[in-house]
């Protein structure tokens, strides 16, 4: 029941399994019963979870899973629909990280919000210096600061440029700041995927030391190993629903992964075509490589075959996307398309030479949200649309018509704005853009995001039909069952590398998953 | 399969849509209705065909330049160094007509004009400076280079050559125009073109909506951008070959502060400053506007510091229009 005897416990044990249970009389943080959804798409299901003071919670599930959102709403980002936050019992209202600041609630994202330019004494006291009549007391500063490494156990020189400190300097500075704020509740999300093994070990016994002061230490990551190290209680979510929140020292890394998959009610994927053994290769990668998001990866793509490509956020799937496609550059390796090599140099070359991308966002990169639907699909024809760079109007309305028919984009006519239409017509419009360019290599990156069950059908069967007709196709998706669903063979990325493939038919979330995630030697 | 629940008909977001466009489009056509009509009514002077051929003359070289300036603000980019291009290519303008004769010199202005326009556009893209302190600053180097080229003093073509140097301030039939209003109008009908015919101009719209789309639509941004530029750069020659030639002569200190009545009478049109939006009709409206505003004052014999306050104002109310609409769309 009780994990390791040397751990500090709170008075109530967290070890019941179906919290949504009232009990919240207790002292610490707890989420009740929260909702939250983005355009029409749920992504918390009332997700109720207590924190009990002097515990390290570790908080885990797939991409998507909701944690990011809960933790949002926990700091104050995000509000949300329904539900209630509290704090010993008494709720509480958050509606801005400043409210949450003031019941101090602390979180430290993955993007380090630090002043650079500025010294680690006036960012760990950032906006609550020392003050006498509206004049900075600095020695009073100073003399706080040293007080505070001492309790910390960090030693930062409080007058160096935050800027020039390594990341995991830097995150001590926003540790010594939420600790200087007496934060009864340090939220930490992903905070060891930037750092190197002796700085995890570091961050981790810290971790345990604040948890025995008594503070309530929320840890959202990647690797499972560190959690069940480091945790006491572990909640597990799942498409927005909570699954269990129980001791760590009834878990190991499988039975985790087994609590993350679960049995899904499935969407019903469409068959696929076969993919002949003597199909031509349209598309090779040898040894692509950029930067520490893509490591020499290997990958051969057949005509009418769809290849997916799982890995959580950050495994440089959508990077790999962009290195064939033109939109970054390649540091190492080549790419091959129908037997040729392919140096595309920007997304025109690549285009030219057969490739097509559907982005992930549709809003930063795939859509003019204020432009109508047929400018949005010329867009990425208007060599086809044109002559000597004039506009022909009339091959415009054809090129534009055809590709919509087929993708029966309802409720809009071709004039009206993009950003009226509903997140599935969007994607629609995403895909008649490029289709219309009848690529020999189609690039998709997260096809059904933020889009409704009906559409998600059509898109998948949309996916099937386009492998079919000889067309083949990258298939990027944050959603497991997607990717086994739609896809012949599977290929998994982990910190960059190929971590594993599988063909389809032996391949199931557990593995695919396994393989995703992290494991310390990778970073090195 | 299950695909009944989705919606048919236009949606209400749509007419919304619409309708605030609406208002955008008929507020700047209704302003300019009703202050037609006040300044026909209170003078006596302002419905004379003198009158009319004035405003037409006077709209010309900030019209230049705001079709110039729209350009630029549709692709997301700002340049405040017209007026000192403006001053360079008429300066080396009156040079080369000395030496060479007024056609070759007007060439050579419209020449310098337009590489100076690249010059801004490959710093801009190429090293990636802002577009607002990239040009702030290349203005303050073409004044300067302007001031060294002609020793601060004012420089004349040939006394035989004024009479052709002049040329654009004569007024041309069948209406009575001056060449200088028909080369507004011109170029009005050339940049409207390029916007709404031309791939290129649905470069513009795509780069200044969305640039990182742009880019993965295969659109060459920085080429756009670049063009835009060097677009800005001759018409900001052409006004200053009006200006010098209505002169008949030019200076180091011509058109100071042009640029920023341009971009004022841009924004003032219903051009969006963030970029992706906008027309060259916008531009012609929004100069008509302050030009009506300045027309009227000066005709009713009104204190002209109340005009630099109601101008301000406007330019703060098509702004704020713009945000407004903008932020519906959320």
């Amino acid at each position: 029941m009780t994990p390791g005897s040397s751990r500090p416990r709170a008075d109530a044990d967290p070890e019941r399994p179906a919290p949504g249970n009232d009990d919240v009389g207790a002292s610490g943080v707890a989420l009740e019963n929260i909702f939250k959804s983005y355009g029409g798409i749920q992504v918390l299901h009332g997700v109720t979870v207590q924190f009990h003071p002097g515990t390290v919670h570790g908080l885990i599930g797939e991409n998507g899973a909701g944690k990011s959102t809960l933790m949002k709403i926990l700091s104050g980002v995000e509000r949300p629909n329904a539900g209630r936050i509290l704090i010993d019992g008494q709720p509480v209202s958050i509606k801005s990280p400043a409210d949450a600041l003031q019941h101090q609630l602390s979180i430290i994202s993955q993007e380090l919000a630090t002043v650079p330019a500025r010294t680690v004494l006036e960012n760990v006291f950032l906006g609550a210096w020392a003050q006498r009549a509206g004049f900075v007391r600095r020695a009073e500063d100073r003399r706080r600061f040293a007080e505070l490494c001492e309790r910390v156990g960090f030693t930062l020189d409080p007058e160096r440029e935050v800027g020039t400190l390594t990341i995991a300097e830097q995150q001590q500075v926003e540790i010594l700041r939420a600790v200087s704020r007496g934060s009864k509740v340090l939220i930490m999300d992903e905070p060891t995927a930037v750092l190197t093994d002796s700085e995890t070990k570091a961050l981790l016994d810290l971790v345990r030391r604040l948890a025995v002061s008594g503070v309530i230490v929320i840890l959202v990551s990647h690797f499972l190993k560190e959690i069940l190290a480091v945790s006491d209680t572990i909640t597990v979510l799942r498409d927005g629903h909570h699954i269990l929140t129980e001791p760590a020292s009834d878990h190991t890394p499988e039975t985790l992964v087994q609590a993350m998959v679960g049995r899904k009610v499935d969407t019903l994927f469409p068959p696929l075509p076969e993919v002949p053994p003597d199909a031509p290769i349209v598309f090779e990668a040898r040894g692509l490589s950029r930067g520490t998001h893509v490591r020499g990866v290997d990958m051969t793509i057949r005509a009418g075959e769809i290849v997916g490509l799982a890995g959580l956020v950050g495994s440089g799937r959508s990077e790999f996307a962009r290195l064939i496609f033109g939109a970054d550059r390649p540091d190492a390796g080549e790419i091959w398309l129908d037997g040729k090599p392919l140096k595309p140099r920007s997304p025109a070359v690549a285009m030219r030479s057969g490739v097509a991308m559907v982005p992930e966002s549709r809003k930063d990169q795939g859509l003019h949200l204020n432009q109508s639907i047929r400018d949005n699909i010329t867009l990425a024809n208007l060599d086809r649309s044109s002559t000597y760079g004039i506009r022909r109007p009339r091959a415009e309305k054809r090129l534009a018509a055809e590709a919509t028919s087929r993708l029966d984009v309802r409720g809009a006519n071709a004039a009206g704005q993009v950003w009226t239409l509903s997140g599935g017509n969007q994607q629609k419009v995403m895909f008649a853009k490029w289709l219309a360019r009848r690529p020999r290599l189609l690039i998709i990156d997260e096809p059904t995001r933020g889009v409704d069950v009906g559409a998600k059908v059509e898109i998948h069967r949309l996916i099937s039909e386009l492998a079919s007709s000889g067309i083949a196709v990258l298939l990027i998706s944050s959603e497991i069952e997607e990717v086994l669903g739609l896809s012949h063979r599977v290929t998994v990325l982990r910190q960059g590398h190929v971590s594993a493939t599988f063909n389809a038919a032996e391949a199931n979330p557990e593995k695919v998953l396994a393989a995703a995630f992290a494991d310390r030697k990778d970073l090195r | 399969m299950t695909s009944t629940a989705t919606q048919t008909s236009t949606p209400p977001q749509q007419r919304r849509a619409n309708r605030s466009q609406l208002v955008r489009d008929y507020g700047i056509i209704i302003s300019i209705g009703v202050l037609v009509v006040l300044l026909s009514v209170s003078t006596d002077t302002f419905l004379t065909a003198g009158n009319l051929r004035n405003l037409v003359d006077q709209m010309a070289v900030v019209g230049i330049l705001a079709c110039g300036a729209t350009l630029c603000i549709i692709s997301g980019i700002f340049d405040l160094s017209m007026s000192a291009v403006l001053a360079v290519s008429a300066v080396v303008g009156v040079f080369a007509t000395q030496s060479l004769g007024v056609g070759v010199g007007f060439a050579v202005a419209i020449a310098v004009g337009a590489a100076l326009g690249a010059l801004n556009g490959v710093v801009v893209t190429g090293i990636g400076v802002h577009s607002f302190i990239a040009t702030l600053a290349s203005g303050i180097v073409f004044r300067g280079i302007a001031v060294l080229l002609t020793g601060g003093a004012i420089v004349y073509p040939l006394a035989h050559q004024l009479v052709d140097f002049r040329i654009l301030d004569y007024p041309v039939q069948p209406i009575g125009l001056t060449l200088a209003s028909w080369l507004f109008l011109a170029v009005v009908a050339v940049t409207w073109l390029l916007l709404s015919r031309t791939t290129f101009g649905r470069g513009l719209y795509a780069v200044g909506g969305n640039a990182e789309a742009a880019r993965l639509s295969g659109i060459n941004v920085n080429r756009v951008r670049i063009l835009a530029m060097t677009i800005s750069g001759v018409c900001a020659a052409l006004a200053g070959l009006v200006l010098a030639s209505r002169g008949g002569s030019a200076q180091a200190s011509l058109g100071t502060g042009l640029e920023l009545t341009a971009i004022a009478a841009t924004v003032v049109g219903g051009t969006s400053i963030m970029g992706g939006e906008g027309a060259i009709w916008r531009a012609g409206a929004g100069v008509l506007i302050l030009q009506l505003f300045g027309n009227g004052f000066n005709l009713l014999g009104w204190d002209t510091t109340y005009q630099q306050v109601l101008t301000g104002s406007l330019i703060l109310i098509a702004v704020s229009v713009d945000q407004v609409l903008r932020r519906k769309r959320r």
